[in-house]
């Protein structure tokens, strides 16, 4: 018997009134208005959680036509022009419009002033300005795809964006300038919401390892994504002026560049897997009934990562002629931070020993999850290895190793947290029969699109390319199948989620008997979280052991 | 207390505990957001400290055409700007309503006094064809240099223009903001506190910026004989 279904019977035992309130954040006010200028944070998560689900499906498309293309060698469904903007669209649209905002804007919004007893963040209006931010860099970034493109992957380096590109860096370079300020208010407001809002007893280590997770991430968005924009807005002045800030042809430095571009994109991709980290910790100790291990560990590993991420930039530039000396250094530091990264996966499954694990959706993502992310962690240890790197650099073994990060990791997770609170973000149930089969198709799917992808990029097949010999089309044909079952995986939720907002069960307001303040208050929560301000008296994850019937 | 100064007590927001907790969570929001404007200045410093290394010369000819003259005239104005700021704050803490203000309309005319002095100097480069992308042209130069110099020199001009455009920008925002203050302090009759002390701590780092951009770009090269 799964929990939801345990304590579902519980409650009926008990007094049997409906659990779905009236009134709540949902049902407060009805007109469009109420939506497009809400400063509730549970309402703005809604919003980024409709945008990046269409931007989501859109990178998808993307990614479907390479791989449609790459099941011949040949290249004869795309131009290998064509095929140079179907890449840079996906990995501009994925990385910048839903990896980053994904769950720090969609479940970070929702939830964490609710985790740490807060009536809203910090700064509400700040807060929606946020997500119209994000709307118009993407709107920028739509206008250049529907321009005709850009073609310079997802990196815009020099000088593909600046002396052989004629296409619309500039308008993509803009798009993604302003989404950063997006993420930059975002991180600003949950600093500022972790320091100043927690409920009476909330001390720093009493807060749920989610909240910790988005601390850590928030600072990266803060410290890193200016960077970014101080360089593209560099390299639209090269491109107005004319004159040769990275464009070597015109006197300036193409390293400059990179070094720029990766001291935000390298500490970017731990934007994209901490708050994952994040999910995990809650939902592992939720369905192992048991307190997770090691919770000191857990908080000051991802502020390790947080802080290490900004020490490695160097390693993305081992053969772009950086100096041998700082190649050693950068791949020292790359690998001191496999230490934190190893101390969570170590915490998690210490958590799963002897604990009362239970295999409800949420926890299937999140199992994948481990395993998947440990895959993705431990290629990189290779990545970081000087000589190995210089084999596999710009293979298909990078896109590999990303790939289990951030799809195998961050999406995981991403689908992971959207199962385990959507009871709570819109009192309803999803039917738990789709939810398993959609996390398996997309654990399966998954792992048949990527890995194949290492054995591809350690025989040296490069990527960003739509042609290859044709020794390497098994490898490319079983990706290929892979990656039509991991459609079909992430198109299920959308269509089993939706029907459930009209067919759901009624939640009710705790459907996985789980610890934290979120679930203390009603599904969905009324529009100020809390009738009073709670007051914490015990650690996060007191979880224990149910005595339950067998099954 | 019939003659005192009425004092309102500012809106507490409906998810602030009390007013210490929202006034805490202002100053700090405001600390957080000047961390991101180092990061965001720190990438243009970093970009002109590598080229100005690189290219030293055509840097030094590029830096010997700005009037330093005019730069430490307006670092002096902006440091008595940031003197009139921080008196501000003072006496919105004492709640003393007039001097508050006055100390606000001093800081303002300061700030558009740098401003004038900039669009002074801007429209001398006009005049001497120093813009590059509108018209870069320098004839004493252009007689003088070879072209891939002319370009560092360009290169310099690029970056002087990007870097004091975008301290401008800051302080165009900076004296809006405090309008905007002044004005709401003199009709609701309340000395906001807070809020002059977030805006005083943006003002002293625009001030902070221009105190590292003064030397870089106008002093830097002044004893390079051409």
């Amino acid at each position: 018997m799964s929990i939801a279904e345990e304590t579902r019977t519980q409650t009926q035992q008990g007094v049997a009134t409906s659990t779905y309130p009236k009134s709540n954040y949902l049902t407060s006010e009805h007109t469009v208005a109420s939506w497009l200028l809400t400063t509730d944070h549970k309402r703005i998560g809604i919003l980024y959680m409709i945008s990046i689900t269409f931007f989501f499906f859109i990178g998808g498309s993307a990614a479907t036509l390479m791989r449609l293309e790459l099941m011949t060698p040949r290249g004869d469904l795309l131009r290998s022009d064509l095929y140079n903007r179907m890449f840079t669209l996906h990995g501009i649209v994925m990385v910048f419009f839903f990896l980053v905002p994904a769950i720090p804007a969609v479940l970070g919004n929702f939830f964490l002033p609710m985790m740490i007893g807060a009536r809203d963040l910090a700064f509400p209006r700040i807060n929606l300005l946020s997500w119209y931010i994000y709307i118009a860099g993407g709107l920028f970034a739509l206008a250049a795809i529907l321009w005709g493109g850009v073609d310079t992957g997802w990196t815009f380096y020099t000088p593909y964006s600046s002396m052989y590109s004629n296409t619309n860096v500039l308008l993509a370079a803009t798009g993604v300038f302003i989404a950063g300020f997006s993420s930059i208010l975002t991180g600003l407001n949950f600093i500022v919401t972790v320091h100043k809002m927690r409920a009476p007893g909330m001390t720093w280590f009493r807060m749920p390892l989610f909240v910790w997770a988005m601390y850590a991430t928030s600072i990266i968005m803060i410290l890193g994504t200016p960077v970014l924009a101080i360089t593209l807005f560099l390299l639209a002045l090269e491109r107005v002026m004319r004159v040769g800030i990275f464009d070597p042809a015109l006197g300036g430095d193409p390293i400059l560049f990179q070094h720029l571009f990766w001291f935000y994109s390298h500490p970017a991709v731990y934007i994209m897997i901490i708050p994952g980290f994040g999910v995990v910790n809650e939902i592992v100790p939720c369905f192992s009934r048991r307190k997770i291990f090691g919770y000191r560990f857990m908080a000051v590993a991802m502020m390790a990562i947080a802080i290490l991420g900004f020490l490695v930039w160097g390693h993305h530039m081992f053969v772009s002629g950086q100096s041998m000396y700082a190649g050693i250094v950068f791949s020292i530091i790359s690998f001191l931070i496999g230490v934190p990264t190893a101390i969570k996966v170590f915490n998690w499954v210490t958590t799963l020993y002897k604990g009362s694990v239970s295999a409800d959706t949420p926890m299937l993502y999140a199992l994948g999850f481990i395993g998947l992310f440990l895959i993705g962690g431990l290629t990189g240890l290779m990545l970081s290895t000087l000589a190995v790197d210089v084999h596999v650099h710009d293979t298909y073994f990078v896109v590999a190793h990303f790939h289990y990060i951030m799809v195998g990791g961050q999406v995981m997770a991403y689908l992971g947290g959207i199962h385990f609170w959507w009871p709570k973000i819109t009192g309803r149930m999803y039917p738990e029969i789709w939810g398993k089969l959609s996390a398996l198709l997309v654990f399966v799917g998954f792992n048949l699109t990527f890995f194949p992808q290492f054995v591809l990029g350690y025989l040296g097949m490069p990527r960003r390319y739509h042609e290859y010999p044709a020794e390497f089309q098994v490898f490319n044909v079983l990706s290929s199948a892979g990656a039509s079952i991991l459609a079909v995986g992430y198109v299920l939720p959308l269509v089993y989620l939706l029907l459930s907002l009209k067919y759901g069960k009624i939640a009710g307001p705790n459907p996985w008997g789980a610890t934290g303040l979120e679930w203390q208050t009603p599904s969905p929560p009324t529009t100020h979280n809390f009738e009073e301000t709670p007051i914490v008296t015990e650690d996060p994850y007191e979880y224990e052991i149910q005595e339950g019937p067998s099954v | 207390m019939s003659n005192a100064v009425v004092q309102e007590e500012p809106a507490l927001l409906s998810h602030f505990d009390d007013l210490q907790q929202q006034d805490d969570s202002t100053k700090l929001g405001m600390w957080t957001f000047l961390a991101t404007e180092v990061m965001f200045f720190g990438g243009m410093f970093l970009a002109y400290i590598l080229f100005r290394w690189k290219y030293h010369a055509g840097f030094a000819e590029g830096s010997l055409e700005l009037i330093w003259q005019a730069g430490f005239i307006n670092t002096g104005v902006l440091l008595c700007s940031s003197l009139s700021m921080a008196l501000a704050v003072d006496f919105a803490k004492l709640g003393k309503l007039r001097p508050l203000l006055i100390n606000l309309v001093i800081t303002m005319i300061l700030g558009s006094i740098f401003l004038g002095v900039k669009a002074v100097e801007y429209s001398i480069d006009y005049r001497d064809h120093l813009i590059p992308g509108l018209d870069f042209a320098p004839h004493k130069l252009v007689e003088k240099l070879d072209a891939a110099e002319l370009g560092h020199v360009k290169l310099f001009f690029v970056l002087y223009f990007a870097m004091t455009g975008l301290h401008a920008l800051h302080m165009v925002i900076g004296i809006a903001a405090i309008g905007i203050l002044a004005f709401m302090i003199y009709r609701n009759k309340f000395a906001d506190g807070t809020t002059v002390e977030s805006l005083g701590l943006y003002w002293h780092f625009v001030d902070l910026v221009w105190v590292f951009l003064f030397p870089l770009l106008y002093l830097i090269d002044l004893n390079h004989n051409t």
